[in-house]
């Protein structure tokens, strides 16, 4: 499974030169397997990725963890599902009161985007999960609610026995007792259990954090406490808040790591790069 | 026995904070959590114990009538809800763990409906009545 990063940025589009290393554009990870596509939400990165995406592939399928603007800002600027040719899938979190499908139609609508849902050539096939397990062709995909405010879902990706957690938006320390000495009371450990690659939210300093317990993110160091407990064998530090400089953010990741025994792969994660898992 | 769902775990935080009994349980009447005010109901420490299976915990939890006699389970608020997917009421009788007195408890049971109205188990409330 071929894995490429079109944003890792949290809360805001974010671009300007102090910040090209690790990108500006919001969540968006592409995955490729075979024929498979699959899309995990629909930052502001989508809109490149339609762009470049490979044009034999008909069909895609975009999972989206919460509907938070960072998270789907970008599909109405997504080219395939301007292709009448091109069968797009929407997978998200059912909500409480109103369906998926209704709350998509409120960001695609004026005034927040021109265009209406059902004036798009093919309109998207909508799948409400929560606590799901499905597949994707050969991809198994377990979804589940985790801690964040709104319904929002982390989800964990199995592919030829390799494991791909993606929780971009999570605040495991908030109502965990005993945070990180309890994994049964853990929001998102069985997601990320024993995952290869764990991509996790890490937008905070320790000092930030302190200010904002409850806003649904994580700082660095939990994100690093939460992926030991999972027994990750590696982390991608994702959702980099949108004030961080590229230099910012190394210091911030080397007073983390730096000297400290940490038994997994750790890095920022970086706009515009892949891997094969 | 947990690998809890976001909705048990806050419902736990919640409990932790309060200076109410508070037992939380999944849909099967096993006991996930219960707060330090219920240990003294109990006579167990949550540190000590962890979760607890039903058949392990309704063996030290034994209400009865104002005469003593034990409840029939259907009679109790939290079975009821567990039961019925819907809140209780009532009242009953516990023997004290430090003397020979009997406390006059009284319940609220509520089901935990998670989304998207998922069954996740059930928070009782002791209000001490005497």
């Amino acid at each position: 499974m071929k894995v490429t990063i079109w944003g890792c940025r949290g809360s805001l589009p974010s671009p300007g030169p102090e910040k090209n290393k690790y990108g500006g554009n919001t969540s968006c990870v592409e995955l490729l397997h075979n024929e498979t596509c699959i899309i995990l939400d629909g930052g502001s990165g989508i809109q490149r990725l339609g762009s470049a995406i490979n044009a034999n592939i008909k069909t895609i399928h975009i999972l989206l963890t919460h509907l938070h603007l960072d998270h789907t800002m970008g599909l109405g600027f997504f080219l395939p599902l301007y292709n009448p040719n091109v069968t797009v899938h929407l997978w998200g979190p059912t909500g409480t009161n109103e369906s998926l499908i209704k709350r998509l139609r409120r960001y695609f609508s004026p005034p927040l985007f021109p265009v209406r849902l059902n004036e798009l050539p093919a309109h998207p096939i909508v799948h409400e999960i929560n606590h799901s397990v499905f597949f994707i062709d050969d991809i198994k995909i377990t979804s589940e609610f985790i801690c964040h405010p709104g319904p929002t879902l982390g989800f964990r990706i199995e592919c030829d026995n390799a494991i791909l957690a993606y929780m971009p938006d999570h605040e495991p320390a908030l109502g965990a007792a005993n945070f990180p000495n309890d994994p049964g009371w853990t929001s998102g450990y069985k997601l990320a259990k024993d995952a290869d690659i764990l991509m996790h939210d890490a937008q905070y300093k320790n000092s930030e954090y302190a200010t904002r317990v409850g806003w649904g993110h994580s700082s660095m160091a939990d994100a690093i406490r939460f992926a030991e407990m999972c027994s990750v064998k590696k982390l991608l530090l994702f959702h980099h808040d949108p004030a961080h400089t590229d230099e910012q953010l190394e210091q911030l990741f080397e007073d983390n790591t730096k000297g400290k025994n940490i038994p997994f792969e750790v890095e920022l994660c970086t706009e515009n790069t892949f891997f094969n898992i | 026995m947990p690998n809890s769902q976001i909705e048990i775990i806050l419902a736990r935080q919640f409990a932790d904070c309060l200076s109410i009994p508070v037992f939380i349980v999944d849909t099967n009447g096993n006991l996930l959590f219960y707060n330090e005010p219920a240990e003294a109901l109990l006579g167990l420490r949550f540190g000590e114990t962890g979760s607890m299976a039903v058949e392990e915990w309704s063996t030290v939890f034994k209400p009865t009538d104002e005469n003593g006699q034990p409840l029939a389970p259907e009679k109790l608020p939290l079975v009821q809800t567990l039961g019925t997917q819907k809140p209780a009421h009532g009242s009953f009788w516990i023997d004290s763990l430090s003397s020979n007195e009997k406390h006059l408890l009284t319940v609220t049971s509520f089901p935990l409906m998670g989304r998207p109205n998922r069954f996740l188990g059930a928070v009782a409330l002791f209000w001490k009545s005497n």
